[in-house]
């Protein structure tokens, strides 16, 4: 019989936090500027230049530990981590190795049925590095240091994990929980969130870990589920061939599904840690942690909990809408305008995540307001505006997050609740459409629908389908 | 008396009454340059264009009435490890050889502020490594007292340019005793303030944890002025420390009596010169005479301080200097194959042995497995220094000490023993090690006619106490003036 093997799963995420400034100069972190126009002599190693703590940092760092059951250090230190590389302007990074922000903490994440803790082992804070463009014409490399001290949180886990499902589900809980606390905004394909896999195998049953190897350049879920089954498949064929896993970092290729080694331990730096002397030890008072508990939002279990109780919506759609803080907020805000939760629920739910789907867009990037969701719901309701139509303005809405009053007003899309002039239309429908109105009487129900289709059409989608069909009803008795 | 033979406070004043101008205080230094500088070289940089044209800039606002300090007016050099924006800093370093700073340090920036005139940069140990100024990749200074002997270091450009009265004062940096050592071989006053007093922001790194920065000049009451000048709680450096006072001038009065001063016996070890030794009880007796009890004490762990101090500076230093690298500024080598290649070249040849020996000692100390022997250790020792110091501190107001063990060696008689110059430091190291105040001012010269430096060292932010006895030792004798200056002022 073949063997059996467990995967073991461990992961090292880096988190991009979302300060205005970077984490020991006051130059901008804003993404996307032209290069090198938000540095100045901290965050380009300039001679003599000294580093100062961004308080906010701390804040945040704390905040995630605090979420997510961690002990803070209430004294702690930073540290340098000493390499040699461009994107370094120092050839140092300063970081935190021996007293981290926190430790020992947990989320709990659920896979099917099943609900189990991964342990956080500890998490720390660093400064980014910057970023080397490589011109191939040119065979020159060019570094930009806007990134250059973008402060990072980097949250180790334990070796927890057992499948990739299990690396989803705690990957979308800190994302969750992140985003949430306004923390970061955890994108993986801008690099906000960065996830390097620690994985090795065992046969199943045994209690010793095997040789781990470490993935990275991990650009979305997808590739991580993806580069998770290819090592764990790499791992057992070398095992079933007699070979042993060598403790390499590896670097996925999602194009080619593949992974290849960049380093293996033997080559693996010391990187002489020490701590940072330019910088003084942050003592985090209880007080303050008291004043970081305070300001903890709500987060998604209790969401959760509160919709279905005080929205009476159902745990499937509380799930879907708390998915995102941004999302929750917009329907609490709507929600309590309109006075129709399960209205703005299902647009929410049903529109907007399609619309989203097509945009390729995330659930964070929604850009209309909760007012014009609620007054969309409100014309809807009323039946000033029928169902068809009422889709069709909500894509203006999601699109440039127009005045759903102004917009139906503007545009003449009030239904025609005029019995007058639909009676003249329902005629000329019928005398029109002979043969349906034959097979209407005959019993066929489907015919009806043709006829409410041709009426609705030639009245530009306005009339109310509730209506119309009603009417057809009463004049083919 | 001439205007380069006043002090800073003396000649701030006559130019405050107008009686001398700005631009003459420069043209005085500029000229004793002229004369002296070719056989002291005192500085890397000389900025004979600019410092005429700031004097002049100086001279209008003292002339309408906007400056008013003691040193506006007042010419300083700069030791060259200080970023002074625009002007060449080197470090006295192949590798920052052509290195212009965009931004000026913060003492400097006071300095300025209170109307300093900066006439240039003063030669070091490259990077501050060393005690003798012989490192400089720019060339070695010579002790304008004998030269033959060097100034000390590494602030030796600083010490020779003020003794060879090229400036009234200049600024100087110390880690292990770089402002002290040399102040005493050069017989001039130094002092290195508590850590924390003044910014270190521009200040080219050496060991983070011990560097400060202190002024250089011809008596006390001109090192308590310039050090109100330029000391500041400064946000830009994070271990700077708002200090409940920043008066200075307050403490120079000639008083000791009943002022408790003790002496450690372990001090006095095999390698400490007789005279130097004789000297120093010398002086400790007249400040018994003005009044001050003084006994001799058990300090204890002094034998600990240097291999505590070689550890830790060089740690931080091999990561400070890692930075120069040829990638953003400085020396790049001419001809590579490769980034590890190009990187591994240029700092082969831009760094200097001394440099390059240091940064060695402190990767090795901090490599994986070695950290906990040494560098933790080290940093154990330094609290332990700490607290013996704490401890002689609860039953004396300072501590008197030699400021070297010997006077200033001969040129080339220290390099090729680093051991033994590192046991040099001796009576310095401890002072940095515990983050404390200590002043050296000159008591004498030995037979060879080398002067001889006394330290006073205070507690943590007890600069007034040691501003307080240097002062009244000082006002028992008259400041001396080596041959070279005598002459030239005979002329």
């Amino acid at each position: 019989m073949a063997k059996q093997y467990e995967t073991v799963i461990g992961l090292e995420v880096h988190v991009e936090l979302a300060t205005k400034t970077k984490i020991f100069c006051s130059c901008s972190t804003e993404f996307g500027s032209a290069p090198n126009t938000h540095t100045c002599p901290v965050c380009t190693g300039m001679p003599g230049s000294l580093p100062v703590l961004n308080k906010q940092v701390v804040e945040y760092a704390a905040a995630i530990g605090l979420a997510t059951n961690c002990q803070i250090t209430q004294v702690c230190k930073f540290d340098r981590k000493n390499y040699f590389y461009p994107d370094n302007p120092q050839n140092y990074q300063i970081s935190q190795l021996y007293l981290p922000i926190a430790r020992n903490g947990y989320v709990e994440i659920e896979v099917g049925d099943m609900k189990k803790n991964v342990r956080i082992h500890e998490m720390h804070m660093e400064e980014d590095a910057g970023k080397l463009v490589h011109d191939e014409w040119d065979d020159t490399s060019l570094i930009d240091y806007n990134r250059s001290g973008v402060p990072l949180v980097e949250i180790v886990s334990e070796p927890d994990m057992r499948s990739a499902d299990e690396v989803i589900a705690y990957l979308e809980k800190l994302r969750t929980i992140i985003q949430y606390l306004g923390a970061s905004d955890c994108k993986l394909q801008e690099g906000s969130m960065r996830v390097d896999v620690n994985l090795s195998v065992r046969e199943a049953g045994t209690e010793k870990f095997g040789t781990r190897t470490e993935t990275k350049n991990l650009n979305s879920f997808k590739a991580i589920t993806r580069a998770i089954e290819h090592e764990r498949e790499r791992q057992i064929e070398l095992l079933e061939e007699g070979k042993t896993v060598t403790q390499d970092t590896r670097r996925w290729d999602d194009n080619k599904e593949t992974s290849y080694a960049m380093r293996s331990k033997e080559d693996a730096q010391d990187y002489r840690y020490f701590p940072e002397p330019d910088l003084v030890p942050i003592v985090i008072s209880d007080e303050w942690i008291a004043e970081i508990k305070a300001r903890q939002p709500e987060f998604r279990s209790g969401k959760i909990e509160r919709y279905k109780k005080e929205f009476d919506i159902p745990q499937y759609d509380a799930e879907i809408i708390t998915n995102s803080r941004h999302m929750a907020d917009i329907f609490e805000k709507a929600s309590s305008i309109c006075g129709k939760p399960k209205k703005v629920s299902n647009w929410l739910m049903v529109e907007t995540m399609r619309l989203l789907k097509e945009h390729g867009m995330e659930p964070e990037e929604i850009t209309f307001s909760p007012e014009n969701l609620a007054k969309l719901v409100m014309l809807s309701e009323s039946g000033t505006i029928n169902s068809s139509v009422a889709k069709e303005v909500f894509e203006k809405i999601f699109e440039n997050n127009v005045d759903p009053d102004k917009y139906v007003e503007e545009n003449g899309l009030k239904t025609v609740n005029d019995e007058g002039e639909l009676q003249k239309v329902l005629e000329k429908v019928i005398a029109e459409n002979p043969q349906a109105v034959v097979d209407y009487k005959g019993g066929k129900e489907k015919a009806l629908g043709a006829l409410v289709g041709q009426t609705m059409k030639a009245m530009k989608g306005k009339a109310n389908p509730g209506m119309v069909n009603q009417k057809l009803r009463e004049m083919l008795k | 008396m001439e205007i380069k033979s006043m002090t800073a406070v003396e000649l701030g004043k006559k130019i405050q009454a107008k009686e001398i101008s700005a631009v003459e205080a420069v043209r005085a230094s500029l000229a004793q340059i002229d004369k002296v500088e070719e056989q002291v070289h005192s500085f890397v940089t000389i900025d004979r264009a600019g410092t005429l044209q700031r004097a002049e800039e100086v001279q209008r606002q003292i002339s309408d009435g906007t400056l008013t300090g003691p040193l506006a007016g007042v010419p300083v050099a700069v030791k060259d490890n200080m970023c002074t924006k625009g002007m060449l800093t080197t470090c006295s370093s192949k590798i920052l050889g052509n290195f212009k700073p965009v931004f000026t340090a913060e003492a400097v920036r006071n300095l300025e502020k209170a109307g300093a005139v900066i006439i240039g940069k003063t030669n070091m140990d490259e990077f501050a490594m060393g005690s003798t100024t012989e490192t400089s990749y720019f060339g070695v200074t010579r002790n304008p007292w004998n030269l033959e002997h060097v100034p000390g270091g590494s602030s030796g450009g600083s010490c020779a340019a003020v003794a060879a009265e090229e400036c009234p004062y200049a600024l100087g940096s110390d880690t292990g005793g770089s402002i002290r050592q040399p102040s005493s071989f050069c017989g001039v006053v130094g002092i290195k303030p508590t850590y924390g007093t003044v910014s270190r922001y521009g200040l080219i790194a050496y060991g983070s944890s011990l560097d400060q920065i202190g002024p250089v000049a011809k008596d006390v009451t001109d090192c308590a002025a310039i050090l109100e000048a330029i000391a500041s709680h400064d946000p830009k450096d994070s271990t700077s420390i708002a200090r409940e006072s920043y008066d200075f001038t307050g403490a120079l009065r000639d008083d000791v009596k009943g002022m408790k001063i003790g002496i450690p016996q372990d001090y006095f070890i095999d390698g400490l010169d007789k005279e130097v030794k004789e000297h120093i009880l010398r002086a400790a007796k007249v400040l018994e005479e003005k009044g001050a009890v003084v006994e001799e004490f058990d300090l204890s762990l002094v034998q600990y301080a240097i291999p505590a101090y070689y550890v830790i500076a060089s740690a931080e230093a091999s990561s400070n200097l890692a930075r120069f690298d040829g990638v953003k500024y400085g020396y790049r080598t001419e001809e590579y194959e490769d980034l590890h290649n190009m990187y591994k070249k240029s700092r082969s040849e831009g760094f200097g042995a001394e440099v390059k020996r240091r940064i060695m000692l402190g990767s090795f100390v901090l490599s994986s497995g070695y950290y906990d022997a040494y560098y933790l250790k080290a940093l154990r020792t330094k609290a332990l220094i700490k607290q013996a110091f704490d401890r002689a501190f609860e039953k004396y107001d300072a501590i008197l000490a030699p400021a070297a063990p010997t006077t200033a060696p001969r040129l080339g008689a220290s390099l090729n023993d680093p051991l033994k110059m590192y046991l040099g430091d001796i009576y310095t190291i401890s002072v940095n090690l515990a983050g404390l105040p200590g002043i050296s001012i000159p008591v004498g010269t030995d037979s060879k006619g080398l002067p001889v430096g006394m330290q006073v060292i205070g507690s943590c932010f007890d600069e007034k106490k040691i501003f307080n006895i240097a002062y009244a030792y000082e006002q028992t004798g008259e400041y001396k003036r080596p041959a070279l200056v005598q002459e030239g002022g005979r002329e």
